[in-house]
Protein backbone atom coordinates (compact mmCIF):
# COMPACT_ATOMS: atom_id res chain seq x y z
CA UNK A 1 0.00 0.00 0.00
CA UNK A 2 1.70 3.74 -1.00
CA UNK A 3 2.61 5.59 2.08
CA UNK A 4 0.34 8.12 2.82
CA UNK A 5 2.42 11.64 2.57
CA UNK A 6 1.38 14.82 3.16
CA UNK A 7 3.05 17.29 1.08
CA UNK A 8 1.61 20.45 1.93
CA UNK A 9 2.47 20.14 5.60
CA UNK A 10 5.04 22.99 6.70
CA UNK A 11 6.92 22.24 9.86
CA UNK A 12 6.18 23.81 13.07
CA UNK A 13 8.24 25.64 15.33
CA UNK A 14 8.83 27.87 17.95
CA UNK A 15 11.86 30.34 18.40
CA UNK A 16 12.87 32.60 21.09
CA UNK A 17 15.20 35.26 22.02
CA UNK A 18 18.12 33.23 24.30
CA UNK A 19 19.97 36.87 25.00
CA UNK A 20 16.76 38.15 26.30
CA UNK A 21 15.36 38.20 29.64
CA UNK A 22 11.25 38.93 30.07
CA UNK A 23 12.13 39.36 33.42
CA UNK A 24 13.69 42.78 33.32
CA UNK A 25 10.91 43.76 30.76
CA UNK A 26 8.20 46.06 32.24
CA UNK A 27 5.78 45.54 29.56
CA UNK A 28 4.92 42.18 27.93
CA UNK A 29 2.47 41.91 25.48
CA UNK A 30 1.48 39.03 23.28
CA UNK A 31 -0.75 38.90 19.75
CA UNK A 32 -2.12 35.69 18.68
CA UNK A 33 -3.36 35.43 14.82
CA UNK A 34 -5.46 32.64 14.48
CA UNK A 35 -5.87 32.11 10.83
CA UNK A 36 -7.58 29.79 8.28
CA UNK A 37 -4.97 27.64 7.89
CA UNK A 38 -2.01 28.70 10.50
CA UNK A 39 -2.12 30.12 13.77
CA UNK A 40 0.96 32.37 15.29
CA UNK A 41 1.74 33.63 19.05
CA UNK A 42 4.30 36.42 19.43
CA UNK A 43 5.14 37.40 23.01
CA UNK A 44 7.14 40.73 22.81
CA UNK A 45 9.31 41.99 25.34
CA UNK A 46 9.02 46.42 26.36
CA UNK A 47 7.94 46.27 22.80
CA UNK A 48 10.92 43.75 21.29
CA UNK A 49 10.47 40.87 19.70
CA UNK A 50 11.01 38.04 22.21
CA UNK A 51 9.26 34.83 21.49
CA UNK A 52 6.82 32.94 18.91
CA UNK A 53 5.34 30.17 17.67
CA UNK A 54 3.87 29.05 14.14
CA UNK A 55 1.48 26.17 14.42
CA UNK A 56 -1.62 24.98 11.90
CA UNK A 57 -5.14 25.91 12.86
CA UNK A 58 -7.49 23.27 13.67
CA UNK A 59 -10.96 22.57 13.70
CA UNK A 60 -11.71 24.90 16.43
CA UNK A 61 -9.98 28.36 16.98
CA UNK A 62 -9.69 28.43 20.89
CA UNK A 63 -7.75 24.95 20.87
CA UNK A 64 -5.38 26.74 17.69
CA UNK A 65 -5.13 29.42 20.18
CA UNK A 66 -4.09 27.88 23.27
CA UNK A 67 -1.73 25.74 21.07
CA UNK A 68 -0.01 28.25 19.60
CA UNK A 69 0.89 30.23 23.29
CA UNK A 70 1.97 27.29 24.87
CA UNK A 71 3.90 27.04 21.82
CA UNK A 72 5.39 30.46 22.53
CA UNK A 73 5.37 30.20 26.11
CA UNK A 74 7.34 26.89 26.71
CA UNK A 75 10.81 27.23 28.16
CA UNK A 76 10.52 30.56 29.11
CA UNK A 77 9.54 30.44 32.55
CA UNK A 78 6.73 32.83 31.36
CA UNK A 79 3.04 32.14 31.96
CA UNK A 80 0.01 33.84 30.99
CA UNK A 81 -0.59 35.83 33.85
CA UNK A 82 2.54 37.59 33.32
CA UNK A 83 1.24 38.80 29.80
CA UNK A 84 -0.19 42.74 30.63
CA UNK A 85 -1.96 42.73 27.49
CA UNK A 86 -2.76 40.04 24.92
CA UNK A 87 -4.82 40.72 20.95
CA UNK A 88 -6.19 38.59 19.09
CA UNK A 89 -6.50 38.55 15.29
CA UNK A 90 -7.23 36.91 12.11
CA UNK A 91 -9.94 34.79 11.10
CA UNK A 92 -10.07 33.51 14.13
CA UNK A 93 -9.89 36.26 16.41
CA UNK A 94 -12.74 36.77 18.86
CA UNK A 95 -12.32 32.61 19.57
CA UNK A 96 -9.17 33.63 21.73
CA UNK A 97 -10.56 33.07 24.91
CA UNK A 98 -7.47 34.75 26.72
CA UNK A 99 -7.48 37.66 24.72
CA UNK A 100 -8.26 41.41 25.85
CA UNK A 101 -9.10 42.26 22.64
CA UNK A 102 -9.79 41.84 19.09
CA UNK A 103 -8.12 43.48 16.11
CA UNK A 104 -8.25 42.99 12.41
CA UNK A 105 -5.66 41.38 10.69
CA UNK A 106 -5.78 43.82 8.12
CA UNK A 107 -4.09 46.49 10.82
CA UNK A 108 -2.30 43.64 12.64
CA UNK A 109 -0.01 43.23 9.46
CA UNK A 110 0.23 46.94 8.39
CA UNK A 111 1.81 47.29 11.84
CA UNK A 112 3.98 43.86 11.83
CA UNK A 113 4.82 45.29 8.49
CA UNK A 114 6.24 48.23 9.81
CA UNK A 115 7.80 46.75 12.41
CA UNK A 116 9.60 43.86 10.73
CA UNK A 117 10.33 45.95 7.12
CA UNK A 118 11.03 49.49 8.38
CA UNK A 119 8.78 53.03 8.37
CA UNK A 120 9.37 53.17 4.66
CA UNK A 121 7.07 50.55 4.26
CA UNK A 122 4.22 51.65 2.31
CA UNK A 123 2.01 48.50 0.61
CA UNK A 124 1.86 45.04 1.89
CA UNK A 125 0.59 42.22 0.38
CA UNK A 126 -0.29 39.48 2.60
CA UNK A 127 -0.79 36.04 1.04
CA UNK A 128 -2.75 34.17 3.73
CA UNK A 129 -3.89 30.76 4.27
CA UNK A 130 -7.38 31.27 2.50
CA UNK A 131 -7.18 35.13 1.42
CA UNK A 132 -5.34 37.55 0.02
CA UNK A 133 -4.90 41.19 1.01
CA UNK A 134 -3.48 44.09 -0.35
CA UNK A 135 -3.00 47.32 2.11
CA UNK A 136 -1.74 50.52 1.97
CA UNK A 137 -0.04 52.24 5.46
CA UNK A 138 1.59 54.98 6.48
CA UNK A 139 4.83 55.93 8.35
CA UNK A 140 3.36 54.79 11.88
CA UNK A 141 1.81 51.36 9.85
CA UNK A 142 -1.75 52.53 9.96
CA UNK A 143 -4.12 51.47 7.29
CA UNK A 144 -4.91 54.01 4.43
CA UNK A 145 -6.30 51.77 2.17
CA UNK A 146 -6.97 48.09 1.30
CA UNK A 147 -8.39 45.58 0.12
CA UNK A 148 -8.84 41.76 0.77
CA UNK A 149 -10.71 38.56 -1.51
CA UNK A 150 -11.96 35.71 0.33
CA UNK A 151 -14.24 34.34 -1.88
CA UNK A 152 -11.51 32.54 -3.85
CA UNK A 153 -8.59 30.39 -3.35
CA UNK A 154 -6.38 31.84 -6.14
CA UNK A 155 -3.92 33.79 -4.98
CA UNK A 156 -3.75 31.90 -1.63
CA UNK A 157 -1.60 29.43 0.70
CA UNK A 158 -4.24 26.51 0.48
CA UNK A 159 -3.80 26.50 -3.45
CA UNK A 160 -0.56 26.00 -3.19
CA UNK A 161 -1.14 23.37 -0.50
CA UNK A 162 -3.35 21.73 -2.99
CA UNK A 163 -1.15 22.06 -5.88
CA UNK A 164 1.94 20.36 -4.15
CA UNK A 165 -0.05 17.67 -2.85
CA UNK A 166 -1.38 16.86 -6.34
CA UNK A 167 2.22 16.63 -7.69
CA UNK A 168 3.72 15.22 -4.67
CA UNK A 169 6.21 18.10 -4.01
CA UNK A 170 7.27 18.75 -0.37
CA UNK A 171 5.34 22.57 0.18
CA UNK A 172 8.85 24.16 1.07
CA UNK A 173 10.56 22.96 -2.32
CA UNK A 174 7.99 24.24 -4.80
CA UNK A 175 9.25 27.76 -5.41
CA UNK A 176 13.48 26.22 -6.09
CA UNK A 177 11.79 23.50 -8.33
CA UNK A 178 9.47 25.91 -9.82
CA UNK A 179 12.52 27.54 -11.71
CA UNK A 180 13.95 24.18 -12.96
CA UNK A 181 12.55 24.87 -16.52
CA UNK A 182 14.23 25.88 -20.19
CA UNK A 183 11.49 28.33 -20.26
CA UNK A 184 8.44 30.25 -18.84
CA UNK A 185 5.26 28.27 -19.58
CA UNK A 186 2.06 29.98 -19.89
CA UNK A 187 0.28 30.47 -16.70
CA UNK A 188 -2.81 27.63 -15.77
CA UNK A 189 -6.24 29.25 -14.49
CA UNK A 190 -5.35 32.35 -12.13
CA UNK A 191 -9.20 32.42 -11.28
CA UNK A 192 -9.95 29.26 -9.53
CA UNK A 193 -7.56 26.52 -7.44
CA UNK A 194 -10.36 23.53 -8.60
CA UNK A 195 -9.80 24.65 -11.92
CA UNK A 196 -6.53 25.04 -11.85
CA UNK A 197 -5.96 21.27 -10.46
CA UNK A 198 -8.14 20.08 -13.14
CA UNK A 199 -5.76 21.73 -15.61
CA UNK A 200 -2.64 20.73 -14.07
CA UNK A 201 -3.67 16.94 -14.41
CA UNK A 202 -4.63 17.42 -18.32
CA UNK A 203 -1.14 18.72 -18.32
CA UNK A 204 0.44 16.23 -16.49
CA UNK A 205 -1.41 13.49 -18.59
CA UNK A 206 0.14 15.93 -22.28
CA UNK A 207 4.00 14.92 -20.56
CA UNK A 208 4.87 18.03 -18.74
CA UNK A 209 6.95 17.73 -16.44
CA UNK A 210 5.96 18.58 -12.20
CA UNK A 211 8.69 21.46 -12.24
CA UNK A 212 6.92 23.08 -15.80
CA UNK A 213 3.64 22.67 -14.09
CA UNK A 214 5.10 24.41 -10.89
CA UNK A 215 6.12 26.78 -13.22
CA UNK A 216 3.10 27.65 -14.53
CA UNK A 217 1.20 27.57 -11.29
CA UNK A 218 3.19 29.95 -9.74
CA UNK A 219 3.29 32.53 -12.64
CA UNK A 220 -1.03 32.25 -12.22
CA UNK A 221 -1.02 32.93 -8.62
CA UNK A 222 1.63 36.09 -9.32
CA UNK A 223 -0.44 37.27 -11.93
CA UNK A 224 -3.59 36.70 -9.71
CA UNK A 225 -2.18 38.46 -6.52
CA UNK A 226 -0.85 41.19 -9.08
CA UNK A 227 -3.95 42.76 -10.05
CA UNK A 228 -5.28 42.88 -6.74
CA UNK A 229 -2.48 44.75 -5.43
CA UNK A 230 -2.88 47.16 -9.49
CA UNK A 231 -6.21 47.99 -8.27
CA UNK A 232 -5.18 50.00 -4.60
CA UNK A 233 -1.62 50.43 -6.55
CA UNK A 234 2.23 49.79 -5.56
CA UNK A 235 3.82 52.50 -3.57
CA UNK A 236 7.62 51.40 -3.04
CA UNK A 237 8.55 50.15 -0.01
CA UNK A 238 6.84 47.06 -1.04
CA UNK A 239 6.55 43.85 1.61
CA UNK A 240 5.08 40.56 1.42
CA UNK A 241 3.55 39.17 4.47
CA UNK A 242 1.94 35.42 4.77
CA UNK A 243 2.96 31.94 4.13
CA UNK A 244 3.88 32.71 0.28
CA UNK A 245 6.53 34.80 0.55
CA UNK A 246 8.94 31.98 1.38
CA UNK A 247 7.99 30.75 -1.70
CA UNK A 248 10.54 32.45 -4.14
CA UNK A 249 8.61 31.14 -7.16
CA UNK A 250 5.78 33.55 -6.57
CA UNK A 251 7.82 36.10 -5.05
CA UNK A 252 10.42 36.64 -7.91
CA UNK A 253 7.77 35.88 -10.11
CA UNK A 254 5.33 38.58 -8.58
CA UNK A 255 8.55 41.25 -8.74
CA UNK A 256 8.69 40.86 -12.27
CA UNK A 257 5.61 41.80 -12.85
CA UNK A 258 4.86 44.62 -10.38
CA UNK A 259 8.61 45.64 -11.57
CA UNK A 260 9.33 46.18 -7.83
CA UNK A 261 11.59 44.23 -5.81
CA UNK A 262 9.85 43.48 -2.10
CA UNK A 263 11.93 44.24 1.09
CA UNK A 264 12.99 40.91 2.79
CA UNK A 265 13.86 40.77 6.36
CA UNK A 266 15.16 37.63 8.26
CA UNK A 267 11.79 37.44 10.67
CA UNK A 268 9.48 34.79 9.55
CA UNK A 269 6.64 36.45 7.49
CA UNK A 270 3.85 34.48 8.58
CA UNK A 271 4.26 35.78 12.42
CA UNK A 272 3.61 39.74 10.87
CA UNK A 273 0.06 39.51 11.88
CA UNK A 274 0.56 38.24 15.62
CA UNK A 275 3.46 40.82 15.76
CA UNK A 276 1.11 43.60 14.69
CA UNK A 277 -1.51 42.27 17.17
CA UNK A 278 1.57 42.23 20.37
CA UNK A 279 2.85 46.26 19.17
CA UNK A 280 -1.02 46.86 19.16
CA UNK A 281 -1.15 45.17 22.73
CA UNK A 282 1.84 47.55 23.87
CA UNK A 283 -0.35 50.33 22.78
CA UNK A 284 -3.17 49.40 24.16
CA UNK A 285 -1.59 48.60 27.53
CA UNK A 286 -0.13 51.30 27.95
CA UNK A 287 -3.24 53.31 27.25
CA UNK A 288 -5.34 51.96 29.91
CA UNK A 289 -2.04 52.71 32.06
CA UNK A 290 -2.23 56.51 31.11
CA UNK A 291 -6.26 56.15 32.31
CA UNK A 292 -5.68 54.79 35.44
CA UNK A 293 -3.39 57.05 36.49
CA UNK A 294 -5.31 60.19 34.89
CA UNK B 1 -8.58 55.28 5.14
CA UNK B 2 -10.20 53.89 2.01
CA UNK B 3 -11.71 50.76 2.77
CA UNK B 4 -12.47 48.26 0.34
CA UNK B 5 -14.97 46.28 0.96
CA UNK B 6 -16.19 43.20 -1.19
CA UNK B 7 -14.78 40.45 -3.33
CA UNK B 8 -12.95 39.45 -6.67
CA UNK B 9 -14.57 36.21 -8.47
CA UNK B 10 -14.47 34.72 -11.62
CA UNK B 11 -17.44 36.93 -12.75
CA UNK B 12 -15.82 40.02 -11.83
CA UNK B 13 -14.95 42.74 -9.18
CA UNK B 14 -17.36 43.96 -6.55
CA UNK B 15 -16.21 46.57 -4.18
CA UNK B 16 -18.01 49.25 -1.89
CA UNK B 17 -15.10 51.60 -1.19
CA UNK B 18 -15.82 54.10 1.53
CA UNK B 19 -13.20 56.76 2.72
CA UNK B 20 -13.69 56.47 6.27
CA UNK B 21 -11.54 60.02 7.37
CA UNK B 22 -14.43 61.67 5.71
CA UNK B 23 -16.89 59.47 7.99
CA UNK B 24 -15.29 61.42 10.93
CA UNK B 25 -16.83 65.08 10.06
CA UNK B 26 -19.98 63.35 9.52
CA UNK B 27 -22.37 62.81 12.48
CA UNK B 28 -25.57 61.50 10.37
CA UNK B 29 -24.47 58.91 8.74
CA UNK B 30 -26.79 59.56 5.82
CA UNK B 31 -26.00 56.32 3.71
CA UNK B 32 -26.92 53.84 6.77
CA UNK B 33 -30.80 54.93 6.21
CA UNK B 34 -30.10 55.39 2.56
CA UNK B 35 -29.32 51.85 1.90
CA UNK B 36 -32.47 49.73 0.79
CA UNK B 37 -31.12 46.85 1.74
CA UNK B 38 -29.64 47.82 4.89
CA UNK B 39 -26.20 46.87 5.01
CA UNK B 40 -24.20 49.60 5.83
CA UNK B 41 -23.18 49.84 9.42
CA UNK B 42 -20.96 52.35 11.70
CA UNK B 43 -18.54 50.20 13.42
CA UNK B 44 -15.82 51.44 16.13
CA UNK B 45 -12.54 50.37 13.59
CA UNK B 46 -9.22 49.18 14.43
CA UNK B 47 -8.08 52.95 16.01
CA UNK B 48 -10.85 53.90 17.74
CA UNK B 49 -13.22 55.73 15.22
CA UNK B 50 -16.62 55.42 14.35
CA UNK B 51 -16.74 54.91 10.50
CA UNK B 52 -19.17 53.27 8.27
CA UNK B 53 -18.82 49.91 6.69
CA UNK B 54 -20.26 47.26 4.99
CA UNK B 55 -22.17 44.47 7.20
CA UNK B 56 -19.78 41.11 7.23
CA UNK B 57 -22.39 39.02 6.30
CA UNK B 58 -22.99 40.84 3.25
CA UNK B 59 -19.38 41.52 1.76
CA UNK B 60 -19.21 38.05 0.20
CA UNK B 61 -23.00 38.49 -1.93
CA UNK B 62 -22.60 42.34 -2.90
CA UNK B 63 -23.23 41.50 -6.43
CA UNK B 64 -26.64 40.15 -5.41
CA UNK B 65 -27.29 42.65 -2.95
CA UNK B 66 -26.96 45.03 -4.29
CA UNK B 67 -28.41 44.23 -7.96
CA UNK B 68 -31.91 46.09 -7.06
CA UNK B 69 -30.23 48.83 -6.92
CA UNK B 70 -28.45 48.65 -10.15
CA UNK B 71 -31.14 47.90 -13.38
CA UNK B 72 -29.47 47.35 -16.66
CA UNK B 73 -30.61 50.06 -18.43
CA UNK B 74 -31.77 53.37 -16.91
CA UNK B 75 -29.71 52.69 -14.18
CA UNK B 76 -30.93 55.74 -10.82
CA UNK B 77 -28.09 56.95 -8.74
CA UNK B 78 -27.67 54.66 -6.14
CA UNK B 79 -28.95 55.53 -3.26
CA UNK B 80 -25.69 54.53 -0.98
CA UNK B 81 -23.70 57.02 -2.83
CA UNK B 82 -26.04 60.26 -3.35
CA UNK B 83 -26.98 60.07 0.30
CA UNK B 84 -23.24 60.71 1.04
CA UNK B 85 -22.54 64.53 1.69
CA UNK B 86 -18.85 63.57 1.59
CA UNK B 87 -18.80 61.59 -1.79
CA UNK B 88 -17.45 59.46 0.25
CA UNK B 89 -18.67 55.99 -1.17
CA UNK B 90 -18.62 54.71 -4.48
CA UNK B 91 -19.23 50.90 -6.08
CA UNK B 92 -16.46 49.33 -8.40
CA UNK B 93 -19.34 48.12 -10.87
Amino acid sequence: MAENKEFWRWTEYSWRDENKDWRGAAIITAGIDVGSVSSQAVIMADGELYAFNNTRTGSNSPDSANKAIEGALAGTGLTLENINFIVGTGYGRVNVPFAHKAVTEIACHARGANFMGGSEIRTILDMGGQDCKAIHCDEKGKVTNFKMNDKCAAGTGRGMEVMADLLEVPITEVGDLSFQVEEEPPPVSSTCVVFAKSEAMALLRDGWKKEKVLAAYCSAMAHRVSSLLDSVGVQEKFFITGGIAKNRGVVERLEKELGVKAVKTKIDSQIAGALGAALFAKTLFEKQQAKSVA
Amino acid sequence: MIANYGYTDGSGEYYIAINTDDCLECPQHLCVNACPKNIIEIIEDDYDDLVAAVKDESRKALKYICADCKPSSERPPLPCVSACPNGSLSHTW
